[in-house]
């Protein structure tokens, strides 16, 4: 009886190849698709300077950053046997937010400062929800929710009070970022989150078999041999630098985290081996396409990304959460 | 006398200040099964939980083959105990195999990135056999009902190869076959492979039928222990359960039966 190991690695890399034609395909939309409507062929130098200097860099770090929320929430979702655990509902965005958003007001000129601090404030709120979460008895779905409703709210006040206590033209920007906006991101910023993501997919693959144990308890993970403190401390620091790195760079992109890893559950198996790399492709897929959205639906002007990634993200958390 | 694989000196355990286990010693050799019985609230599970050290001690020692407990790893504890718990409930989908296989985390893996070898598919796959399991390979385990979940907790600690057992209630959702099952399994593994086990449970005739030894507990403490027809008396069960009890022999097996009057 062969069944498993082999098929799923078959199946596995099957659905690999898949979603990596689609990512270029992606990509390709991505490109050709925007305000100003570029062809393969005959570009002008104006378009040469659209294209190099304004439109890849951005899909790009869509790209990156869509596979750094959607590893994080899929690891998170293991760790605390939660499908609706998500960067973005827990409160790890906003904790990221609030980092960047200090960096920005007390160390402008440091460009390393933002991500720093927005890793700080990721780590933060994570350890903040964990703790207000975990009871005696174990953790239960509705408890997690409502701590990350809790820390996610306490935060937004936080933010709001400073963004209102900035002047109205930064202010604009501000909203926008917080909604979650590719538009204002750096070549550096792009780099960061490249890097991250990259160590982040190896760290999490890492952990994989040991995230499949702790999926089924965590009482079970420490019987069957795994070091339960020590993948929780990994898998949380991992998480919060790939929130913290894409949030500085491109602000709250929500739900992410949330409907990427369901997608690829739901094709392939529960299976963090699967799970947790192509989690990472499929987000990168998924927000290089919200992004197109964002950019053609009312050009010339635009939407921030979030604002998509929420329209499609809000109803499949409801249906979750009724399921649940 | 045969080899002592796990050995407890004078452990307690506190919650805050209130002793749940309080100086319990006992040796569990190679072969043997030890049933652990006793009221609810006595520190079965407790004491159970500890002789993996997944709950500390506050004082005594526990020995894993003359080595004491605290000095081996995580996956050297798994690869050596594993555990029969009652089961929660995931919320993701996970197929039967996939569950069983879990319970080889602990091996040291031949495979590459962290993938199960085709030995650890094979023992999955025999132990899925042993357990009547063989049509449900491909079965989500949120499908199943309790009696089946349980025999699949069986068959992922059998394939640990593992050579100590603890179970809690094995027994508690199972149907007269598959209590009958589970038993004669342990039985099999003891006697045939050096693996040694212990169970709570409230069958007082199944303790009786299937263990050498019965551990009486009362308020965290062992008030008897020994052969189960020295441990299941009128006087003993009287004390820990408040009950009348009949004893008598159980006609074909010639081992002690307990019917509660009533």
């Amino acid at each position: 009886m062969k069944i498993q190991g082999a098929q799923l690695k078959v199946k596995g890399s099957r659905f690999g190849v898949g979603l990596l034609i689609l990512l270029v395909a992606a990509l390709l939309v991505a490109v050709l698709l925007g305000s100003e409507k570029l062809s393969f062929f005959e570009l002008t130098d104006e378009q040469n300077a659209i294209l190099f200097d304004i439109r890849l860099p951005r899909i790009l770090l869509g790209a990156t950053v869509g596979a750094s929320l959607a590893l994080a929430g899929a690891s998170l979702q293991s760790l605390l046997r939660n499908p609706l655990a998500e960067p973005y509902l827990l409160g790890v965005s906003n904790g990221a937010a609030l980092g960047t958003m200090l960096a920005f007001i007390f160390f402008a000129q440091s460009e390393f400062a933002r991500p720093m601090m927005a890793f700080a404030g990721a780590g933060l709120a994570t350890f903040a929800v964990y703790q207000m979460a975990k009871s005696r008895t174990g953790m239960n779905v509705e408890r997690l929710v409502l701590s990350g409703v809790i820390v996610t709210t306490f935060l937004s006040s936080i933010l709001v009070l400073l963004t209102s206590l900035l002047d109205s033209t930064k202010l604009r920007s501000f909203t926008f970022w917080l909604l979650g906006d590719l538009s204002q991101g750096t070549k550096n910023g792009f780099y960061l989150t490249l890097i991250i993501a990259a160590v982040g997919t190896i760290v999490l693959s890492s952990q994989a078999r040991a995230l499949n144990l702790m999926m089924l308890g965590e009482r079970d993970a420490f019987d069957f041999g795994v070091e339960v403190g020590k993948t929780r401390l990994i898998v949380f620091t991992t998480a919060a630098a790939l929130v913290g790195t894409s949030v500085a760079a491109s602000g709250s992109v929500g739900y992410v985290g949330l409907i990427v890893p369901h997608l690829v559950r739901l094709s392939i198996g529960s299976d963090n081996r699967l799970v947790v790399p192509f989690s990472a492709l499929a987000g990168a897929i998924f927000v290089v396409l919200a992004d197109t959205v964002a950019r053609v639906t009312i050009a010339p002007r635009e939407l921030p990304v979030g604002a998509i990634t929420a329209l499609v993200g809000a109803p499949l958390f409801i249906y979750l959460l009724k399921r649940n | 006398m045969a080899e002592k694989m796990l050995e407890v000196q004078n452990i307690s355990i506190n919650y805050g200040v209130c002793a749940v286990v309080a100086d319990v010693s006992f040796a569990l050799e190679a072969g043997k099964i030890i049933a652990l019985v006793g009221a609810n609230g006595a520190g079965k599970t407790t004491l159970l939980k500890s002789l993996n050290g997944a709950l500390p001690t506050s004082a005594g020692e526990i020995r894993l083959d003359g080595k004491r407990i605290e000095d081996y790893s995580r996956r050297e504890i798994a690869r050596r105990i594993a555990v029969i718990a009652q089961e929660t409930e995931t919320k993701f989908p996970v197929s039967v195999l996939e569950f069983v296989l879990s319970g080889r985390f602990a091996q040291p893996s031949a495979a590459l990135f962290g993938w199960e070898s085709e030995t650890d598919l094979r023992v999955a796959l025999d132990c899925l056999e042993l357990c009547d399991l063989k049509n449900y390979v491909n079965r989500s385990m949120n499908r199943l009902s309790g009696g089946e979940r349980q025999r699949v907790v069986l068959a992922r600690a059998l394939a640990t190869r593992a050579k100590i057992l603890l179970l809690d209630e094995p027994t508690a959702n199972l149907d007269l076959a598959h209590q009958a099952l589970l038993f004669r399994l342990i039985k099999e593994r003891c006697e045939n492979a050096e693996t040694a086990a212990i169970v709570i449970t409230h069958d007082l005739n199944l303790a009786s039928e299937f263990a050498d030894e019965i551990l009486l507990l009362k308020n965290g403490s062992i008030i008897a222990k020994g052969k189960p027809e020295t441990v299941l008396t009128g006087e003993y069960l009287q004390e820990v359960f408040n009950v009348k009890v009949l004893l008598d022999e159980n006609p074909i097996s010639n081992k002690r039966r307990v019917t509660t009057i009533y």
